[in-house]
């Protein structure tokens, strides 16, 4: 359950970010999280739940931006869905593909006041 | 979890460790309270508007990594044993693959050789410590509590503590778990991952983070194999799918077999992190 302690490193963020930009709340935090990173969302938003608790982000909203695996296929010369980081090219069968998008691990923005 | 610098206050434990910091852990509670005044002053607010009624909320552009913090523990540890010559590895492995009686069974053969030092990551107990220690090398124990990896903050504090000789080979025996240690940099310079082959052969496909991230895998308990209906060589395809790059190498901890492929892919990677001056004259 790790997503404990990535929120925990989320929540780390935001203190040092209230302090930096001058808000003492947190109404919405939009992350970017890609569908080959370590993290489910709905354990992340569980656990930010749990974590979130008597802080600043006490009842923010997780706006998760899902990312999807994707990967470049040389030889079809196109961009394919990956399910899997060791996926094959659907089309044509060429693996490894190196990964465009899906391992993404980001906050974005925050609404705060 | 202290969240200045990460201590976990009720759950992570350094063996001999008590919580003493230069930093004061109500910090963000003070900040709490000055943020409570600013709360009031709404003309402080970016809409600079005394009028009640008009929001102040806004938005605040991060565009950071979620692990940036763990990230940087792990560069700070990374920077402190590269300045010292010490290779540092990342065992990773599910519980039960061999990893204590392998790395028992390396040190008692390498420890003539080389400077070694081991930390120990679990959730509760000192037992690994306590086996290594037996072998007369320096090792510590973090626990973890309810944590199921180390991270790279624990790790930094561990290195303070069992202070590793210079130019020594450092083990850090991560918590048994094929999935949350993928994620968490140390700062080590390779992760090698051990899998028995008591275990399935499709491990690397159902876990692949880990075997991902691993430079070196390490197939235990190859004595066994007789007995087990277990596809050596489809293992290794499946790793292989999932990294081409990773090296695989099998090893019998128990009865050796194997051992010095591995001791000599140590050797190799502790070259590459000893300062030129020792390499020449060692």
């Amino acid at each position: 359950m790790h997503e404990m302690s990535i929120c925990e490193s989320i929540l780390q963020t935001l203190e040092e970010q209230a302090i930096a930009q001058h808000f003492s709340k947190v109404l919405t935090l939009r992350l970017e999280i890609g569908a080959l990173s370590c993290v489910e969302p709905q354990a992340l938003q569980f656990s930010f739940d749990v974590i979130s608790h008597g802080t600043l982000a006490e009842g923010a909203s997780l706006d998760i931006i899902e990312r999807p695996g994707l990967g470049w296929c040389k030889q079809c010369e196109k961009n394919v869905v990956m399910q899997q980081r060791y996926d094959s090219c659907p089309h044509c069968e060429l693996a490894p593909l190196p990964l465009i998008s899906g391992d993404e691990l980001n906050i974005k923005e925050l609404e705060v006041e | 979890m202290c969240t200045v610098c990460g201590c976990g206050e009720g759950e992570g434990r350094l063996e001999g460790h008590t919580h003493h910091h230069e930093h004061s852990h109500s910090q963000i509670a003070h900040n709490h309270s000055h943020q409570g005044n600013d709360l009031h002053d709404y003309g402080s607010g970016p809409a600079r508007a005394h009028a009640p009624g008009l929001s102040q909320t806004r938005m605040v552009q991060i565009e950071q990594g979620i692990l940036a913090k763990n990230d940087g523990y792990a560069e700070t540890n990374r920077r402190y044993l590269t300045e010292r010559g010490i290779l540092a590895l990342n065992l990773v492995s599910s519980p039960g693959s061999g990893k204590t009686t392998l790395l028992t069974r390396s040190i008692t053969d390498l420890k003539g050789e080389l400077a070694l030092a081991v930390i120990e990551g679990d959730q509760q107990t000192t037992h690994d410590a306590e086996r290594i220690r037996a072998t007369g090398v320096p090792a510590l124990q973090i626990n973890t509590g309810k944590g199921c990896h180390l991270d790279g903050h624990m790790v930094g504090h561990a290195l303070e503590q069992l202070a590793p000789a210079e130019n020594s080979l450092l083990f850090i025996e991560n918590v048994g778990n094929l999935v949350c240690p993928a994620a968490f940099d140390l700062g080590e310079a390779h992760k090698v991952a051990i899998l028995s082959v008591t275990e399935g052969e499709d491990k690397p496909l159902k876990y692949p983070d880990m075997f991902h991230a691993a430079d070196l895998l390490l197939l235990n308990k190859i004595d066994l194999l007789p007995y087990l209906d277990f596809d050596i060589e489809q293992c290794i395809a499946y790793a292989l799918r999932v990294n081409p790059g990773i090296q695989v190498l099998q090893v019998s901890a128990t009865t050796g077999q194997g051992m010095n492929d591995w001791y000599q892919w140590l050797r190799q990677a502790r070259l590459a992190v000893l300062p030129q001056t020792h390499v020449t004259t060692e």
